[in-house]
């Protein structure tokens, strides 16, 4: 018999392992570590939601749904995608509901992607865009942004990515890792570009509720979805979620809002290989999006009364790091300290028992910087922050 | 302001440096803020929430729902601000619907509250009924689940 790694597929051997992953196993088994690593709110769903799915189950409702999602479901998506992102669907055609965005953009590039087309994404980004992109056997362009820009993405840098072969551009703002939201003059620019170049856009939206502006960032930041622009709606496979507003991550729901030929297409690879998400889950989205706007403005401000902490203290520490307009993370620039990413993170982990993740993890633009989340209660934060003191300290007295 | 009063709210022991630093706020803005806010009786006072079945010493607390005639000049108020001046009763609510006020009593028995009833509140002016309804246990108070051990586990690192 031939060597069983001999067996594995190509596209699948050539992806690389996750260096969250490997990071994952180092923190794991230490004991007292406080873990900024997380990319999870650490709020349990709101109660109201959970009491939703339970009385779900109750009424036996454990059946298949309709491949696209709950007609119900997707109704509600349609108005609540209307009134957040001012953008219409059709709840007929138009919206299919996944197993979380991570499945939606996997259905995307499948159904869009033939081998050798290429798709232009922002880095640093999202651990599984690389690797999505390639199994679709799609060949993943990746544009640096830069610490200096607060990592947003430059139409120029788009502009000068684009070939004869590009075909989606996928984008995501707020950005995990890096919190960045996209200036609408430079969205606009970019919408325009996608246009002049006949791309489609991608564009992954999923922290779009957690934005801080105003006073403090205790207001909620105003988010302006790519595919509202002019001539974007008809070229956009908008993206989103249940997990990060509204703390539902292990619900696994996501859903892709499009043009039907699209989620036509999309639906294809979803109705064999997934079938439909889970209808308990389904049901609880329902109650999310009905009811659980204040329930998720409250979680946003405890994430903004966070994020007001990092900043005050990575500033006192002198560890530059740039106010992120959203989600829920800092990425602090610790480029200064004359270590890598991996290194920095290693030895915090080793020295003071803080995990962050090292910032090449989302790409190489990440060098230089670990991402830090604030979603973790406000006693553990300061006591991180107590130590990453003491351990910057001692890296600037050496 | 809203957002120091919510703050408060969930727990009033932060340190005006920890209101400051969650709020993005400086000290003396936080402490000035503070300061108006008692001063108009926006905050009326602080205190601490106790689950009752944990505390040695045992008293017993009643809802009571009153029925008022009301005033002709005043309506309710001249008797509910009465009622409310007893130092038994920790709230006092004028209410819509089937009764006029909700009374909660605090005292030490079930004798000291009925006394309170039939000797205070309803010989009031105004009273034309009471009914008193006892508390038995403490499930959740003031925001906060009684007794509330759960825990879940989250990975430690994620994407």
């Amino acid at each position: 018999m031939k060597p069983l790694q001999n067996r594995i597929a190509d596209v699948v051997k050539n992806v690389p392992r996750s260096g969250i992953r490997d990071f994952f196993e180092l923190v794991q088994g230490r004991d007292d570590v406080i873990s900024l690593g997380v990319g999870e709110p650490d709020f349990s769903a709101p109660w109201h939601i959970r009491e939703a799915a339970i009385y779900s189950l109750e009424k036996g409702q454990t059946s298949y749904t309709s491949n696209l999602g709950l007609m119900s479901l997707r109704e509600c998506i349609v108005d609540y995608v209307r009134d957040q992102f001012a953008v219409s669907y059709d709840a007929g055609t138009e919206v299919l509901v996944t197993v979380g965005v991570s499945e939606a953009l996997d259905l995307v590039c499948r159904a869009l992607l033939n081998p050798g087309d290429e798709v232009i994404y922002h880095e640093p980004c999202y651990v599984s865009y690389n690797p999505s992109i390639a199994m679709a056997h799609g060949v993943a362009v990746s544009i640096q942004t830069r610490v200096e820009d607060d990592f947003e993405l430059k139409a120029a840098d788009v502009e000068a990515a684009i070939t004869e072969k590009s075909k989606i551009l996928l984008l995501n703002f707020p950005t995990n890792p890096t919190g960045a939201v996209e200036p609408l003059s430079e969205l606009e620019k970019i919408a325009e570009l996608a246009v002049k170049h006949d791309l489609i856009v991608v564009t992954d939206e999923i922290y779009s509720e957690l934005m801080y502006s105003g006073d403090s960032g205790m207001e909620r930041g105003k988010h302006v979805s790519i595919a509202s622009l002019p001539g974007m709606r008809e070229r956009t496979v908008l993206l989103h979620g249940f997990s990060k507003a509204f703390a539902m991550t292990g619900f696994r729901l996501g859903y892709a809002c499009a043009p039907s030929v699209l989620t036509e297409a999309m639906m294809k690879i979803h109705q064999y290989s997934m079938l439909c998400a889970p209808i308990m889950s389904q049901m609880a989205a329902i109650e999310a999006l009905k009811n659980g706007a204040n329930e998720m403005e409250k979680m946003r401000r405890a994430y903004a009364q966070r994020r007001n902490l990092m900043l005050k203290r990575f500033g006192e520490m002198g560890v530059p790091c740039f106010a992120p307009g959203g989600a829920f993370y800092m990425f602090p620039d610790i480029r200064k300290f004359g270590l890598t990413s991996q290194e920095f993170s290693l030895r915090l982990l080793e020295e003071e028992n803080v995990a962050v993740v090292p910032g090449n993890a989302f790409g190489e633009a990440g060098e230089g910087c670990v991402r830090a989340c604030y979603a973790t209660a406000y006693d553990q934060l300061e006591i991180a922050l107590d130590r990453i003191e003491a351990f910057v300290g001692r890296l600037q007295a050496n | 302001m809203e957002a120091l009063i919510d703050l408060l709210q969930k727990n009033a022991r932060l340190s005006t440096r920890e209101m400051s630093e969650r709020l993005g706020k400086t000290e003396s803005e936080i402490e000035s803020a503070l300061a108006a806010l008692i001063a108009d009786r926006t905050i009326l006072g602080f205190h601490a929430v106790v689950d009752p079945d944990r505390v040695e010493k045992t008293g017993v607390s009643a809802l009571i729902e009153v029925k008022l005639t009301p005033e002709r000049e005043g309506g309710f108020d001249r008797f509910a601000q009465r009622i409310a001046k007893f130092d038994q009763v920790t709230s006092c609510y004028l209410m819509s619907g089937g009764y006029d006020l909700t009374v909660i009593v605090e005292g030490d028995d079930l004798r000291e509250v009925a006394r309170f009833v039939s000797d205070k509140l309803s010989t009031i002016d105004g009273v034309v009924s009471t009914a008193t309804h006892f508390q038995l246990k403490v499930y959740k108070q003031s925001g906060f689940i009684a007794a509330d051990s759960s825990t879940s586990e989250r990975l430690p690192v994620t994407p």
